[in-house]
């Protein structure tokens, strides 16, 4: 037993960390919201060069096999960075297509960046980014097909990166059988990872911030009510970060639901926190930390909301 | 990064979980908090140590097996699987302990330590005083010096198991009119049936006499007695204080199984669905912290100190426990009120966890200022 990230593990963490404070996120994400997909191809890009795709794709399809822990620790950073994008969804996809004659058509494309795959389903109708994704899946009662494409408009998220579309029925069907729970749990651990990412942030932005507000003619950091309220947003993060990583080890679709709803829920209420602590500004779309606030909500929902996360817990012991 | 344990490890449980299977008394004992469920714990102490299983990670020439801190993370999930019965000696073991391991001569270590891990000798902690709670540094209770040692006076409160334990430890001014108010502190261990000491037991919500105030007159410590150097109290303390926040005193093991309890006990309820989210949350959060602390085992192995972060175990493990026994008494309906179901007690002890051992809003304070790095305020 020695469960901590080795050292290999941090410096990945770390090097897509420089790699994505170097892209200026937070203008790759309001151009995307615009439908300006330009800036965030490119990223997208580089984080497939960094071998992210290839994590969730085995080696014989040109990935790097199935490593769901450096997953992780990829998903944490995108999160912190709020990258835009289907990437949790062409992870899906990469679970979803594993049929040897699938496999082959697809996956060395996804693992490359080539490809940048969207999903809908019955229980999820809206394929996320379905105007910038190049490949369209759709999980029907019949199996999985490929969809001919997004049906058109957009509707808007309440994350103005993230643009929901229908998908249009019909198209090839891939698999009748295809490995929905097996994908459901990628998508679960990738969206939680994501998610801690996501609080991370909110809670560093935030600690920057009252450290240097002044009202009252001191720091408003320094008010206990404050503290204390970032204190419980840092324990709340801090057993969010176990649980995802103990998931990740043993891929269990319980210990995979456990992380996404504890992962969830820390970083919404810290996307309260930060709301609350920021005052005014933070209410603004112009200020930065409304890119991570909206976000947070939209986490809390995608891949199956608390309850059903609870429930998979609970299933699992019965 | 694993979770997987070696087959010594592996073959270590397996032993544990056979003595405890074929030793834990099938009728839980009488309350601890009792004059009889008092002896009847000394007793299972005896038990446990007769068999080298009451301080596991101890050296051996004091009575452990020299486990190492993993093994005795499983010993613990064993020991509250088992349900066998809560550790009487618990302050001596989590608190004085490493206090000595740390700061103790060899001759005080060769004295105190079998006769802890025994259960002969049980300790109470004397810190707090009527007027000194989270503000412990303003204590008052005196230690002057007299030949060959000390003499104590003042008062001590919320003393832990004192109504029947044999002897104390705590911080005592040697000092007047220091600078801070940390400094000039001793820290000294006592009888408590010494002349001069006075003990009063206090009932807690329940009436049991969970713990007692201490009035001391002039009683006689000798110099062997010292923990540490005299006037250091404050270091000696703050050293170990960190184990009774964190890893020490709440080891996983016991939510784990107390959740597993929960969930047993909501599906022999016909598992309503009013409450399927909390059982969820306490399956979940048992797993959290076990979890988070397996990962802090892995950091102090690797050398690193724990410190501040315990702060942050402290705060969850006594919110968890809160919730986690309130969830048991709402399924238990109108037999909730009863004060003699399996989950009442432990549940009254629950409800001290965010005031004992540092109070929530310390903590917090701590996270918010050592580990989040915000400006000291106004205490
Ligand atoms: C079951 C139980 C067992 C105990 N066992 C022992 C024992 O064995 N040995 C021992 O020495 N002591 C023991 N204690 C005492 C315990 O350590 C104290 O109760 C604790 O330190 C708090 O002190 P207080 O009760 O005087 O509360 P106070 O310090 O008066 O605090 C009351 C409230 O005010 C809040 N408060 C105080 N200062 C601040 C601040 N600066 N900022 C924000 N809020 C603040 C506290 O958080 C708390 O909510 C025990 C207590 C309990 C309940």
């Amino acid at each position: 037993m020695r469960f901590l990230l080795d050292p290999e593990q941090r410096a990945f963490a770390a090097s897509l960390d420089a790699l994505l404070t170097a892209a200026d996120t937070p203008a790759v994400i309001r151009d995307w919201s615009r439908g300006d997909h330009c800036g965030g191809r490119a990223l997208w890009a580089r984080i497939a060069e960094a071998g992210v795709f290839a994590l969730a794709i085995p080696e014989e399809y040109d990935g790097l096999g199935a490593r769901p822990v450096e997953l992780a620790v990829a998903f944490v950073e995108l999160g912190r960075h709020a990258v835009p994008g289907p990437l949790v969804e062409t992870v899906t996809a990469a679970a979803l297509l594993t049929e040897p004659a699938l496999a082959k058509r697809f996956l060395p494309s996804l693992a490359a960046g080539g490809t940048m795959a969207t999903l809908a389903s019955a229980d999820a109708p809206y394929a996320l980014d379905g105007d910038a994704a190049t490949t369209h899946l759709s999980l029907t009662a019949d199996g999985l097909r490929l969809s001919p494409g997004p049906a058109t408009p957009a509707r808007p998220s309440l994350d103005p990166a993230r643009r929901l579309t229908p998908l249009l029925p019909g198209g090839e069907l891939l698999s009748p059988t295809p490995p929905t729970d097996q994908a459901l749990t990628w998508a679960r651990l990738a969206t939680a990872a994501q998610a801690l990412g996501l609080g991370e942030a909110l809670l560093d932005r935030t600690v920057a911030y009252v450290r240097q507000r002044t009202q009252f003619g001191v720091p408003t950091g320094s008010f206990q009510a404050v503290k204390h309220r970032l204190a419980d947003a840092r324990i709340a993060l801090a057993f969010a970060r176990p649980l995802l990583f103990g998931a990740a080890l043993t891929m269990s679709a319980a210990d995979v639901a456990a992380a996404k709803v504890t992962a969830c829920e820390a970083a919404y209420t810290t996307a309260r926190t930060a709301l609350q602590l920021h005052g005014a500004i933070g209410y603004t779309a112009e200020y930065d930390l409304s890119l991570w606030l909206t976000k947070a909500r939209a986490l809390r929902g995608a891949w199956g909301g608390p309850d059903e996360c609870r429930d998979a817990v609970l299933s699992a012991r019965l | 990064m694993d979770l997987a344990f070696t087959q010594e490890e592996d073959a270590f449980r397996a032993e544990a979980r056979s003595w405890l299977h074929a030793h834990v008394p099938s009728v839980p004992l009488p309350s601890l908090e009792t004059e009889e469920g008092f002896a009847a714990h000394r007793a299972w102490e005896a038990e446990l140590a007769a068999n080298r299983w009451s301080v596991v990670d101890w050296p051996t020439a004091y009575g452990g097996r020299d486990s190492g801190l993993v093994r005795w993370l499983i010993f613990e999930e064993e020991y509250y699987a088992a349900a066998a019965p809560a550790r009487v000696s618990q302050n001596g073991i989590h608190l004085l302990a490493p206090t000595l391991f740390a700061h103790g001569t060899e001759e005080q270590l060769a004295r105190v330590l079998p006769t802890m891990a025994s259960g002969h000798i049980i300790w109470a902690q004397a810190w707090s005083e009527p007027e000194a709670g989270s503000d412990l540094a303003s204590l008052t209770s005196r230690a002057v010096r007299t030949d060959g040692g000390w003499l104590l006076s003042g008062q001590k409160t919320w003393s832990s198991r004192a109504p029947f334990a044999d002897r104390a430890f705590g911080l005592f001014r040697s000092e007047q009119h220091t600078a801070r108010p940390h400094q000039g502190l001793t820290y000294l261990m006592f009888d408590l049936r010494a002349p001069g000491v006075t003990v009063r037991p206090i009932a807690r919500l329940d009436g049991k006499p969970a713990f007692a105030e201490l009035f001391l007159d002039d009683v006689f410590v000798p110099d062997e007695d010292i923990v540490g150097e005299p006037g250091q109290g404050w270091s000696v303390a703050m050293s170990t204080a960190a184990g009774e926040r964190g890893l020490t005193l709440r080891s996983p093991g016991r939510f784990l199984a107390s959740a597993d309890r929960l969930h047993e006990l909501w599906r022999a309820k016909g598992s309503p669905e009013a409450l399927r989210r909390k059982v969820a949350d306490a399956l979940i959060g048992a797993r959290a912290y076990q979890l988070f602390t397996y990962a802090a085992a892995s950091r102090f192995l690797d050398g690193e100190p724990l410190g501040a972060e315990s702060s942050l175990n402290k705060v969850f493990w006594s919110e968890y426990d809160i919730a986690l026994h309130e969830t048991a008494l709402d399924l238990l309906g109108p037999e909730g009120e009863l004060a003699d179901t399996a989950w009442s007690e432990p549940y009254v002890f629950a409800l001290a966890g965010p005031i004992y051992a540092g109070t929530n809003e310390i903590q917090r304070d701590i996270i918010a200022e050592r580990l989040l790095g915000l400006p000291k305020g106004r205490r």
